[in-house]
């Protein structure tokens, strides 16, 4: 997030788009409940009429992977009615020209024809996020999650470069991330493209500080995306080292993973519990968990906190720091020699200017008057970052991107006739390995149900509360029904969470070329009564 | 003329005695807490706007015919406030005196909630032990079968912290108040179960409750077993989503309780969710991996000793490089283990392999 995230309440118009944070991120929503409560008024943009919907002013029902189109049409029209910062674009972007020559086509008309949501009701989004002293903007995987993931953001970013939207509070382009510390895993460096501190490990300099910290000589071309990896299982790869997550179940088109992992000569799995991922391993090597170890976690507004162990480890389990460095010192890889996960947290700041004036001893203190522990943190005197872009942008000036409308990989057919889109649930969390083992969960979401409009049930011959049968273009499932009006007429949704309804059988139709992230918010899919 | 001090924000009154300053905003209760004034509060949750229910953080304004309520008088320059005097705390004698009789219990079960034992403490700090005050018990508990909040309205003393958490802190609504005087009764719309309420379980009604009334259930598995003094907390960060809330894991003889929210969490401020505040149990759930295990001949997967099953992973990895040669390895790192794990994840595949052949799951 570009900015932290009490400024959740500070803004005047809220623009959520892609983002079911009342469900995914309820403590965030809270603050923007807060933000309502004082005035505020909120947009919402989602193909499902999910719980910030019925709390928005304006809601706009797009349909599933419109996004772009979405957001040219309000890019035209706050240019068209002059709400442009033309201070702030001067000064601090390059390439409006050319961007206001390109959105003279992309009407709000043009964009109800792709979207479905009508042209009055995004000239109004338009206006109000233009017209906004404090505009933010809000989102999650459902701009992230598609082929044109890359295009979506950048449109979010025009809207906001040409408002002046950024770099104050309670503005902002803010995307929500979805796991405890998935954050500090790409700062840590676990990236094909980035060295820890997002140093890209195609620039030389960056190359030869890690060959001096690490003894070995780095490839100076970026490594291949996990998506690509499991492309590759069985013909270039054939070892992989897996810690902590279910890709089996989280990733696209099941199938293939399963056929990846199968085709492996060597998986070893590092994971708390037997997951449908560790079953495929070699070697399955029990990880201690959440509160049972040390460590340090970086939230979604880049806050570096502490997570302690309150309780010894289960059996004989032991921490993720520890296994790997114990292979790597079988492997007689140097630079392993770690009795505790201070000195590798201490080492990993040693080697990321963002985390340069950070150390375990003070991230173990936290917040105090003087320090906010929010990166960047370049040094030792400086007092954290709740807010980016003030001022000035990293890399210079905000760049305008002409982006262009992509259907989704997959569209409806005659074949598939149905738009199905993906997401998580309140009470679950991913693949269920941690709540689908917390007791009273279950009291309150025992099973996964495909959520269909009512008014499309007869249609398709299906009956509330019954199983149907639900096919891709990969594969099929069977999953019970429920009628809501939560779903829009030819749009249907369920989550990946549960096991026994392995929703992402279907998915996988196609990937952002850039990201390599995969469109798990968009798949054509037929419906039958079982 | 005007006053240098009030084009600045800062005034000056009087608090027992002894000259203090306070700023524009600020309400007696806060300035003189802020000058470590120990003033008794039920209705006062720091979070929440002021309320004045409870009447327990009277105090004297001279010029006032009647003492104020601290929490809901803002302070204006060259106030005269007395905190203690003999007349105020016989009046919060007898107003917690009538408090304790309306209620079946005081002491209750630290696990209950994070301040259940609000009521116990001040029953002990004005030695409330006997009472000549004589009556029913008010409020009505509720039989709800969910498995998080216990609804023991015995317990309810109306201070309505649970409806304005619910309302200004999670903005869901979900409960309120029926009734009027001592039919006071907090309740769902239609006097439902929770469930079928606006309720997500959010778990902060329990969290401000200074009685108990609400109660974590889920917690109170242990009260049998464990010693209400002997309940440690550990600080840490929730483990599902990315918003980092700060909360404290109770833990008693090795076994995780229950979770308290931080109240002073940078990210959360006492706020969690259904999953933050009660899932937490997976960690020492019985099909937990205790014990390595190495795929055999037989095709199946066997427990093993740590040596054996990190020298068959280093071998393995050994045997593909040699085979393979060094692109022929990758590393995922995970999204929910430490941030030295991932660390070490790339360090593994970068310093041992050479190659950039390492991602993390956040591609879906």
């Amino acid at each position: 997030m570009s900015n932290p995230l009490v400024d959740m309440q500070k803004p005047d118009v809220i623009f959520c788009i892609g983002t079911n944070m009342t469900e995914c991120h309820p403590v965030a929503a809270t603050g923007l409940k807060k933000a309502i409560a004082r005035g505020a008024k909120l947009i919402v943009a989602d193909p499902r009429r999910i719980g910030l919907a019925d709390l928005s002013h304006l809601y706009l029902p797009l349909r599933v992977g419109s996004d772009t189109a979405l957001l040219l049409g309000m890019a035209h029209v706050i240019a068209r009615e002059g709400l442009v910062d033309e201070e702030f674009i001067k000064h601090r972007t390059t390439g409006y020209d050319d961007f206001f020559e390109h959105i003279g086509r992309w009407t709000p008309e043009w964009a109800e024809t792709i979207t479905g949501v009508p042209a009055k009701d995004i000239e109004t989004a338009a206006i109000w996020y233009g017209i906004a002293d404090k505009g933010a903007i809000y989102y999650t995987l459902g701009i992230t999650e598609h082929i044109c993931g890359v295009e979506n953001v950048q449109s979010l970013c025009n809207l906001a470069l040409m408002t002046g939207h950024v770099g104050r509070e309670g503005t902002g382009i803010n995307p929500m991330r979805g796991q405890n510390n998935i954050q500090g895993a790409g700062d840590s460096g676990a990236l094909p493209n980035n060295y820890p501190g997002f140093q890209s490990v195609t620039d030389p300099e960056n190359q030869q500080k890690f060959k001096v910290a690490y003894g070995k000589e780095i490839d100076l071309e970026k490594g291949i995306t996990k998506v690509t990896a499991l492309e590759l299982c069985g013909d270039s790869i054939h070892a992989m080292l897996i810690d902590g997550e279910n890709t089996l179940i989280s990733d696209p088109d099941r199938e293939h993973c399963e056929h990846a992992l199968r085709s492996l000569e060597h998986l070893v799995v590092i994971d708390i519990f037997l997951t449908e991922t560790a079953e495929l391993a070699d070697v399955v090597l029990p990880a201690a968990a959440w509160g049972e170890t040390d460590g340090v976690c970086t939230n979604t507004e880049r806050r570096v906190q502490r997570m302690r162990a309150a309780v010894q480890p289960i059996g004989q389990a032991r921490p993720d720091w520890w296994i790997i460095s114990e292979i790597a010192k079988r492997l007689d890889f140097n630079g392993f020699d770690y009795d505790s996960p201070k000195p590798i947290f201490n080492e990993l700041c040693s080697l990321s200017p963002i985390y340069a004036g950070l150390d375990w001893d003070r991230i173990d203190i936290g917040v105090t008057d003087e320090f906010n522990n929010q990166w960047p943190v370049p040094n030792r005197d400086h007092p954290g970052t709740p807010r980016l872009h003030e001022g000035t942008f990293v890399n210079g000036k905000g760049i305008f991107s002409n982006v262009h409308y992509r259907d989704p990989a997959e569209t409806i057919s005659e074949d598939f006739p149905v738009w199905l889109t993906t997401g998580r649930r309140l009470q679950s969390y991913h693949t269920r390995t941690q709540t689908g083992r917390a007791e009273g969960i279950d009291y309150f979401l025992p099973e996964e149900s495909l959520e269909v409009n009512p008014a499309d049930l007869e249609k398709w011959k299906l009956t509330d509360g019954e199983w149907c049968r639900m096919h891709s273009a990969r594969g099929s499932i069977h999953i019970k029904v429920k009628a809501t009006n939560r779903s829009p007429r030819g749009t249907v949704f369920a989550s990946f969470s549960f096991g026994d309804v392995p929703v992402n059988l279907l998915t996988g139709s196609g990937y952002d070329p850039v990201t390599h992230t995969a469109e798990l918010k968009v798949c054509p899919v037929k419906l039958e009564p079982l | 003329m005007r006053n240098v001090d009030k084009i600045q924000g800062v005034h000056k009154m009087q608090i027992d005695g002894t000259e203090v300053t306070f700023s524009d905003g600020e309400t007696i209760l806060e300035v003189a807490q802020r000058h470590q004034k120990d003033i008794p509060t039920l209705c006062y949750d720091p979070r929440l706007e002021p309320f004045g229910g409870c009447r327990l953080c009277i105090v004297e304004l001279e010029g006032a015919r009647n003492p104020v309520a601290s929490c809901t008088t803002q302070a204006t320059s060259d106030m005269v406030i007395r905190t203690s005097t003999d007349s105020i705390e016989a009046y919060r004698r007898t107003l917690l005196d009538m408090v304790i009789s309306e209620n079946r219990e005081v002491d209750v079960h630290p696990l209950r909630g994070y301040v259940s034992n609000e009521l116990a403490s001040l029953r002990d700090k004005y030695e409330i032990y006997s009472s000549n005050i004589n009556g029913t018990t008010s409020g009505r508990s509720k039989a709800d079968d969910n498995p998080f909040i216990l609804r023991d309205y015995d317990l309810c003393i109306s201070c309505y912290r649970c409806v304005r958490v619910c309302a200004e802190q999670e903005g869901d609504h979900a409960i309120n108040v029926m009734n009027r005087g001592f039919h006071t009764q907090i309740t769902t719309e239609f006097d439902g179960l929770l469930k079928d309420s606006a309720c997500t379980f959010c778990g902060q009604c329990i969290q401000t409750c200074p009685t108990g009334a609400l109660a974590d259930k889920k917690a109170l598995r242990a009260a049998d077993t464990v010693p209400e003094t002997q309940i440690d907390k550990t600080r840490t960060v929730c483990p599902y989503c990315g918003v980092g809330c700060s909360v404290d894991i109770l833990t008693h003889d090795e076994k995780i309780i229950g979770i308290h929210p931080a109240m002073d969490g940078p990210a959360n401020q006492g706020a969690l969710c259904v999953k933050g505040q009660f899932a937490y149990d997976f960690v020492q759930h019985p099909d937990r991996l205790k014990v390595p295990l190495v795929r055999g001949d037989d095709g199946k997967l066997h427990e093993t000793s740590w040596d054996d099953a990190l020298d068959t992973a280093a071998a393995g990895f050994q045997n593909v490089h040699a085979k393979h040669g060094k692109y022929s390895v990758y590393g995922i790192a995970s999204g929910r283990a430490p941030s030295e794990a991932a660390y070490l994840m790339q360090k593994f595949i970068r310093a041992g392999f050479g190659t950039n052949y390492i991602d993390n799951c956040s591609r879906a």
